[in-house]
């Protein structure tokens, strides 16, 4: 088969080296992928480069070089905290999307919520993606939480990293609840309605703390400002420096728990 | 102190027996080659105990001799090692990174293809002067309303729910059972598989088992008053 289509493709396939060799090396790509990375110049597969990737890589800040070998089966964790965290980043995603179209006012939610349905584009997939994304990441939450019952990895050393996956979970419910006020149909104002009025029977502060949740004594314009907050910024906000010690303690406790 | 093991007293005592008896025959016998060297090793290293010196004892060159030895007892394990046992290790690129990545990308096709499909609710403007009946909590939260069904709002609101995060949170150190063995903690999986089946039950109750006014209705016959 040596004949002049395989000189043809043996020389474009030398050209497509060279070109691959002096893109790799001129400044630009060296500036961005650092020595180590898979995509630098020269990588080979050897256990000491695979090292190097991970070390070399913004992955080095979430996980180790190595890791226990049980650790990585899929039927130990399930892979629910990490699509947690997944979750969490599409619907920051999907989130800001929405801002773009979204007014927290009385008068303007509503019909907001209805042009992202019918004239934005994309506006409705985005915003069905934010919903189901909510549910399933308090789902996954919450079946993250029972997986590490259920191997006992909150015992010693990390028992407080549990104590920070509970607040967690509440984040997350807190999170969801806020939301379900801002599309302002029946759903939101009745669901949040029965949500707030089991807050007030909180004793001693119940009826203070659901009025300063409200911004009044019903759910009002006041509301939606103060919920639209607590949703976009400030429950956020807590939820990223209680993940980012999560994290970190998940490694300086000893990586993920041993094997059963 | 360290426990000196039986059969190490019985061969010391037998050791000692036998340094006694020599000691009476050796000299008669090393006396011949006048005290040779390699008599006063074998001597150091057969008499066990540190023994005072018998006055009979060989005369004046056994008093040079090695009479004492140190002994010690090493009990297997008692010793640290250096370095702890290895581990069984992998390499986190590729093989926790890959995984992780399929992961998030059938997260991803799901939930995309999830949301091309089923459209999430949007139903009339908000309107105070129109409650829904039945209203419900967010699903989450209708184990809580299903509770304040048949108790006091301070029990069922405040009380229950309370005890149970706070109770939650301390699981780590209510539970000192250090083993996280199944078989060893089979009381702490009952009690949280108690809890999250009561908990279920009582939502899918509060999602799909009431009707208007609250009051019970069977999903095949009166219809599902429940939206997401």
């Amino acid at each position: 088969m040596a004949n002049g289509n395989g000189g043809l493709g043996s020389k474009l396939s030398d050209k497509g080296k060279q070109l691959t060799e002096k893109v790799q090396s001129s400044q630009a790509w060296t500036s961005i992928f650092r020595p180590g990375s898979i995509f630098s110049k020269g990588y080979s597969d050897s256990p000491r480069n695979r090292s190097y990737v991970i070390m070399n890589s913004l992955v080095y800040h979430l996980h180790p070089v190595k890791v226990k070998r049980h650790g990585v089966k899929v039927s130990y964790t399930l892979c629910l905290g990490g699509l947690s965290f997944f979750l969490f980043i599409v619907l920051t995603i999907t989130g800001i999307f929405l801002m773009f179209v979204y007014r927290p006012t009385e008068a303007q939610a509503y019909p907001d919520m209805q042009a992202m349905m019918t004239s934005v584009a994309f506006g409705t997939l985005v915003r069905n993606m934010h919903r189901w994304g909510a549910h399933l990441m308090v789902i996954s939450v919450f079946l993250h939480m029972a997986r590490v019952f259920y191997h006992g990895a909150y015992k010693s050393p990390r028992e407080f990293n549990w104590v920070i996956g509970v607040q967690l979970l509440m984040l997350t419910l807190l999170l969801s609840f806020t939301g379900y006020l801002l599309p302002w149909d029946q759903l939101s104002l009745w669901a949040v309605t029965v949500g707030t009025n089991m807050m007030g029977y909180t004793p001693v502060f119940g009826r203070e703390m659901r009025f300063v949740l409200l911004g009044s004594t019903e759910i009002s314009t006041n509301t939606l400002l103060r919920w639209y907050v607590l949703h976009v910024i400030m429950l956020p906000f807590v939820a990223v420096i209680f993940m980012a010690i999560h994290f970190w303690r998940v490694r300086k406790d000893g990586g993920i728990s041993g094997p059963l | 102190m360290v426990e000196i093991p039986e059969h190490l007293l019985k061969r010391s005592q037998a050791a000692r027996n036998k340094a006694e008896s020599d000691g009476d025959e050796a000299p008669a016998e090393d006396a011949a080659p006048e005290a040779a060297e390699p008599a006063k090793v074998a001597t150091a290293t057969e008499a066990a105990p540190p023994k005072p010196k018998k006055s009979g004892n060989g005369g004046g060159a056994a008093t040079k001799l090695h009479t004492h030895r140190l002994l010690t007892v090493v009990k297997s394990g008692s010793i640290q090692p250096p370095k702890p046992a290895p581990v069984d290790k992998v390499n986190v690129w590729p093989h926790l990174l890959v995984i992780e990545f399929l992961a998030l990308l059938a997260c991803m096709v799901f939930l995309v293809l999830f949301s091309i499909f089923v459209n999430a609710p949007l139903l009339e403007e908000a309107n105070y002067n129109k409650t829904p009946n039945p209203s419900k909590a967010p699903w989450y939260f209708l184990g809580l309303q299903e509770l304040l069904a048949y108790f006091d709002p301070m029990i069922a609101g405040v009380t229950i729910p309370g005890m149970g995060l706070i109770g939650l949170a301390l699981a780590p150190y209510i539970d000192k059972n250090p083993s996280n063995h199944p078989e060893d903690r089979k009381f702490a999986i009952a009690l949280f598989t108690f809890f999250m089946m009561f908990w279920t039950v009582l939502v899918i109750i509060g999602s799909f088992f009431r009707g208007p006014g609250y009051n019970f209705a069977w999903p095949w016959a009166d219809g599902i008053y429940f939206d997401l």
